[in-house]
């Protein structure tokens, strides 16, 4: 059964706003609304997989009209936001009984899922542009949702940075539609591909790597990040980290860059480097942290490195006119990572969260001994930090062999040493948390303390679950249905145009 | 702060009423004329926002509190969003395909009239109400950063 494209869009976004109806009472309505949208939304995206169309709203055909693309990539970002998204709406359930104005904080959530889902389906630049602004604008507000002082100025820093962001990418959005006469993504690409890349386009590829590079805290634009992700209530803190970046970010650029623009060698070097300077320093900053959550988001930093770094070295190997068998291999290990790493790091700030809700604190100085205070955070959280650094039979080991193998066949040797170099710091940094939270003395004030049980539990179980399964996913079947399409979107590069117009 | 002159008072609640009827006019005839919701919805929030300065902010409140405010937003988003799934679900057409329009409005009998062009004049009313109250929530809340407000005097939604 093929579902209409904006249903995608249309389910949270009505759900959004009727759920301050229910603003005083029927508190479990909303609650209830709220999750059966996204248990919808991820059964959709499932059922979506492997399915590549082109809806024109309001059946306006596309150089009038807006169009929702529907391919590989689109599929594969839909489903890693409906894991994450129901993952994060059923842990807070019972999370967010210590906050008020639930209806709001719903409303936002969903606010922000219907931004991104429109984001990954937006096949016209200045649609995805606004669907954009939306997810930023109800994350913004969802860091702030605690109203206190940190919260408030990690909001307001997040908000000044992620608005340049935007105005940077609003005005290469502009600049692109004076120089080729429109905003359709599809006709942008088949007007660069037959009149080239003039002064302006070139001006407006930088500003988008820029704009976006800020959504995705590339490396020196990294700096709101360590502050936005740990102040916000711990399933937004999933929802960020696990899978906004991403989405705003990475996915993107990547649809600018290899898509609209083309791939060339200037920017598939850029690309590299990003990732491996972010790799970089976001181990080394984390390594420093004392606090449960900067740290996990400083690591996030470092994640998303290598989420670029394979569709870097993807890109690099076809504008070198090498071997595309071993770019594709790049870039299926590059968005493989990505959708691991949306699962283990969301787990990863949920259990973070169990571990605030029950101590009062995320110092790791100030935690120790509570592997028998908290059994199932703590084997949730194992689980998680061990799919991170790349243990071999959880998930995340998969992807970064991949990586690995990859670098090695294209001739980058010192790109694969930087991988396994990084994966080592990832593995130190986790046992930190490990050795800090879980293990050594239990301070005297936390001997009274116990574990939140209900739908906490089931979302984090569920996530682990994931993890541990989630190398199946290179099973030739599976990998044939969801990876396959999504890396072929991307080497592709720019047939995506004759794709889009064709269908 | 008890709001300006009596002169003030008197002029602003007459003209308040003319700017609110205009915000509608240009509302419903946001498809013939110049216009339409966004516009409109701007004027029917400027409306309030003179009562707001002429007799205080209490006032204004009194006139339309805040819940009713955030209802009223969230009901303009719910009525667009209904428009669009409507041309969905008729005829499984089209997300936003209009139509009223392809159904009962075409030919030369309806150009021009004020009943015409099918759902936009339903859009521009979703808009229009939107526009209106979440500005109208917007300068409210600005005008909590005033110095001599008291917090205890709006009703925030505490749960």
């Amino acid at each position: 059964m093929s579902v209409p494209l904006p249903v995608f869009v249309a389910i949270p976004l009505v759900t959004a706003f009727l759920l301050p109806v229910f603003a005083k009472r029927g508190k479990a309505v909303a609650t209830v609304l709220a999750n059966l949208a996204t248990i919808s939304l991820l059964v959709l995206a499932i059922a979506s997989i492997g399915q590549s169309r082109v809806y024109e709203v309001g059946r306006w055909s596309i150089p009038l009209g807006i169009n929702l693309v529907l391919d590989g990539l689109s599929s594969l970002l839909l489903l890693a936001i409906s894991v994450v998204s129901t993952a994060a709406m059923f842990f807070s359930i019972r999370y967010m009984e210590q906050y008020t104005a639930r209806a709001k904080y719903l409303s936002l959530f969903l606010l922000m899922v219907a931004g991104m889902n429109g984001v990954v389906l937006s096949g016209d630049i200045f649609n995805l542009f606004v669907f954009l602004e939306i997810a930023s604008l109800a994350s913004y507000a969802l860091v702030g949702f605690g109203c206190g002082h940190e919260e408030l100025e990690a909001s307001f820093k997040y908000m000044v940075l992620g608005s340049i962001g935007s105005i940077f990418i609003l005005f290469a959005v502009a600049l692109v539609y004076g120089n080729t006469g429109s905003l359709n993504m599809a006709y942008i690409s088949e007007a660069i591909q037959s009149n080239g890349l003039n002064p302006g386009l070139t001006f407006a590829l930088g500003l988008f790597i820029v704009g976006f590079g800020l959504k995705a805290a590339l490396v020196p634009f990294h700096a709101w990040l360590p502050d936005a992700h740990p102040s916000a209530p711990a399933p937004i803190s999933a929802m960020l980290s696990g899978i906004l970046i991403k989405t705003l970010g990475v996915y993107a650029l990547a649809r600018v860059v290899f898509n609209i623009f083309g791939i060339s060698l200037a920017t598939g070097w850029l690309l590299l480097t990003f990732g491996i300077v972010g790799m970089l320093v976001g181990a080394f900053m984390a390594f420093g942290q004392w606090d449960l959550k900067r740290l996990l988001a400083y690591s996030s930093i470092s994640q998303v490195g290598y989420v670029m770094l394979g569709i870097g070295l993807g890109g690099l190997i076809i504008a070198k006119d090498g071997n595309l068998a071993w770019a594709s291999l790049a870039i299926l290990g590059g968005l493989f990572h990505l959708l691991n790493h949306a699962v283990y790091k969301s787990l990863l700030f949920l259990t973070s969260g169990s571990i605030q809700m029950s101590t009062g604190t995320r110092q790791l100085r100030e935690m120790g001994g509570l592997a028998e205070k908290l059994p199932v955070t703590r084997a949730t959280c194992t689980v998680a930090s061990a799919a991170i650094a790349g243990i071999p039979p959880f998930s995340g080991f998969w992807s970064k062999l991949i990586l690995v193998i990859a670098s090695v066949q294209a001739g980058y040797y010192w790109v694969a040493a930087i991988i396994v170099f990084v994966s080592l710091c990832t593995l130190i940094m986790y046992l930190k948390v490990q050795r800090y939270v879980f293990l050594g003395e239990l301070p005297e004030n936390l001997q009274e303390i116990t574990e939140n049980r209900g739908s906490m539990l089931v979302a984090m179980v569920s996530l682990a679950c994931l993890c541990v399964l989630m190398g199946l996913l290179l099973t030739p079947g599976l990998r044939a249905s969801i990876f396959a399409p999504a890396v072929k979107v991307l080497v592709d590069g720019v047939s995506y145009s004759a794709n889009v117009i064709g269908m | 702060m008890k709001g300006m002159t009596i002169i003030v008072k008197t002029i602003s609640s007459w003209v308040k009423v003319l700017i609110f009827l205009f915000g509608i006019y240009i509302i419903l005839f946001g498809h013939l004329t110049p216009g339409g919701g966004f516009a409109g919805g701007v004027i029917l929030a400027s409306s309030y926002v003179l009562l707001m300065l002429a007799f205080g902010r209490e006032f204004a409140e009194e006139n339309l509190s805040l819940p009713l405010a955030s209802k009223l937003d969230c009901a303009g988003a719910l009525l667009f969003a209904a428009v669009a799934l409507c041309g969905l679900l008729y005829g499984a057409a089209g997300f936003f395909w209009n139509f009223i329009h392809q159904k009962y409005l075409m030919g030369t009998d309806y150009e021009f009239n004020l009943v015409s062009a099918g759902t936009i004049p339903l859009s521009n009313i979703a808009i229009g109400l939107k526009v209106g109250a979440s500005l109208f929530l917007v300068i409210l809340t600005l005008s909590m950063c005033c110095k001599d407000f008291k917090p205890g005097s709006t009703e925030n939604e505490k749960e």
